[in-house]
């Protein structure tokens, strides 16, 4: 399993305001080994210090203690590789789009790429094919970005960001104040640019039915600390102890928990409403007019 | 880094001096102004610093905010005695180099000029860690009521004021928060000639002035929205009273400055 990794971090730590009153360690010993060409989510309560981890990454901070090492070189070694790592491993902020400050969305989109010295055809072609993906029309791309609507330029923002193709895309809670319909279709696109990239996607969230449904694997904070990486599956079957700190399983497989204790025989890990569906629908049909 | 700036930087501690009226704080701040530059012997420059020591004593601010507040002006201050100590043709001529020459005078000059500064640096930082912004600006307002009469907005200027102060750490948040989003898509900040780096401003200005814009109109929409309508009639949550401490500080102070006046007459 090794081989496949390209992220890791050896015992990180950071801690805000060292030496000072305001004191507070806000990664504490995380250590961690993150594969290539997954979709992984990160859940933790806030404050729990995800947002200062996903940091670490691509560093903009840099760690008080320990490592991080992408593809086995630590990324602090050599200062001047510092700007690399952040073409190889793209941070989108939370509310991205008050970074927005091109003319038009094009130039803005092709910020980072201009930025990488790409020459003017790569970055053309990049461009046109990251709004495609993320679902930015032609029209809107010579638009300015501040004549678009929220949604819009949330899309725009986080196009900056991915057509730099990193290969490693982390994206802070990309879902905020968006409305439940926008919230699916963005979640789709960012799904289907992992699948055709081919890279490792961190998506940083507070809805468990969005992790849920998009991710294979958790990486779950608590206090500061690493609580655990595993599979999705895996994680949501912790559910005491998630609830203890703070967070909670899927509603459906609240639902499904619930059932079970009642006596249906219902399988383990479901946890997104279609699988419930299946399910159900398979009791159902198995038990026939005895269960109903 | 940005959080570094300690300008009216307010440090939270119990002692007397916060918790005296910031009216006088400002008077007596201003009287400490005129003792320093109304003299110009070496005896003013001690009384001063009997002054801030006192001052300091009083204030439970740690000698190291002290030394923050300096730092920052030690470039100014080197400056002042260099050109101080060149261009000063005074007294006996102590070195010589071409056209350069350090003399006596110059050499008085420019450690009473440094002195000065650094009194008057330190006096008014203390004013600011023991006065909350907020505070300061009720004062002004407070200070400056007697305008109204000529027709004076200065209820309007304390708001202004206020709002200015509020949102200076808001911005400066705001700042570091786009800076470090454009770095991730590998914009460079510190390195480059003068030219790439004034451009490599427009990607953290024009989101900053355009959030700047935003937040604005927020808050006149918000303030709208409880009815805020200038300084008529409103009444205060924290009222300003003068307690036997402020004027015992007064009388302090006016003290310092018959000190002072005698000095001066005495040197002379």
């Amino acid at each position: 399993m090794k081989s496949l990794s390209i992220l890791e971090t050896e015992d990180l730590t950071y801690t805000y305001s060292a030496g000072t009153p305001f004191e507070k360690t806000a990664v504490d010993h995380v250590n961690l080994s993150i594969e290539k060409n997954a979709m992984i989510g990160v859940i933790g309560h806030t404050g729990s210090g995800k947002s200062t981890l996903m940091q670490h990454f691509n560093g903009l901070l840099r760690p008080t203690s320990g490592k991080v090492l992408l593809d086995g070189q630590d990324i602090w070694a050599d200062k001047k590789r510092l700007r690399d790592v952040r073409f190889r491993v793209g941070l989108v902020f939370q509310y991205p789009e008050y970074q927005l400050f091109e003319e038009t969305v094009y130039k803005d989109i092709s910020f980072g790429p201009k930025n990488m010295g790409l020459s003017d055809a790569q970055i053309k072609e990049r461009v046109l094919e990251t709004a495609e993906m993320i679902g930015l029309s032609e029209e809107l791309l010579k638009r300015s970005p501040f004549a678009l609507s929220g949604g819009q330029k949330r899309r725009a923002a986080i196009a900056g960001v991915m057509a730099m193709r990193p290969e490693i895309l982390i994206l802070d809670e990309p879902c905020a104040g968006l409305d439940p319909k926008g919230r699916d279709k963005l979640l789709r696109r960012i799904c289907e640019y992992q699948k055709k990239t081919q890279s490792t996607v961190l998506l940083v969230s507070h809805s468990m039915e969005d992790v849920a449904e998009y991710t294979q694997k958790l990486l779950v904070m608590n206090k500061s600390k690493l609580f655990c990486y595993d599979d999705t599956a895996a994680v949501f079957r912790r559910t005491e102890e998630l609830s203890a700190m703070g967070l909670r399983i899927p509603q459906i497989a609240g639902v499904m928990h619930t059932l079970r204790q009642k006596g249906y025989a219902l399988p383990e890990d479901i946890y997104t409403v279609e699988q419930a569906r299946d399910a159900i629908l398979t009791l159902l049909r198995k038990g026939g007019a005895a269960a109903c | 880094m940005l959080k570094d700036i300690t300008l009216g930087q307010y440090f939270p501690v119990e002692s007397v001096l916060h918790r005296m009226d910031p009216r006088f704080k400002i008077i007596e701040i201003m009287l400490f102004i005129v003792i320093l530059f109304a003299g110009d012997s070496f005896w003013i420059l001690a009384l001063g610093t009997v002054f801030v020591l006192l001052a300091q004593c009083l204030s439970n601010i740690p000698m190291k905010m002290i030394w923050k507040s300096i730092k920052p002006i030690l470039p100014i201050l080197a400056l002042t005695a260099l050109l101080n100590l060149l261009f000063i043709d005074d007294g006996d001529v102590l070195f010589q180099w071409k056209i350069l020459k350090i003399t006596q005078g110059g050499i008085t000059t420019s450690l009473f000029m440094m002195i000065r500064i650094v009194l008057l640096i330190i006096g008014s930082s203390l004013l600011t860690y023991t006065t909350s912004p907020i505070l300061l600006t009720d004062a002004i307002e407070s200070l400056m009521s007697p305008l109204k009469k000529i027709k004076f907005p200065v209820h309007e200027m304390a708001m202004m004021m206020s709002i200015a102060l509020r949102f200076i750490p808001t911005l400066l948040e705001e700042t570091d928060k786009i800076m470090s989003a454009q770095k991730a898509r590998g914009a460079t900040l510190d390195n480059g000639k003068l030219i790439d780096r004034v451009k490599a401003l427009i990607p953290i200005m024009i989101p900053l002035f355009v959030s700047a814009f935003r937040r604005a109109e927020e808050l006149a929409t918000a303030m709208e929205c409880r009815c805020y309508r200038g300084g008529e009639g409103r009444t205060r949550l924290r009222r300003l009273k003068a307690q036997a401490r402020d004027y015992i500080g007064f009388v302090v102070c006016m003290l310092f400055l018959a000190a002072s006046v005698t000095i001066n007459i005495l040197v002379k």
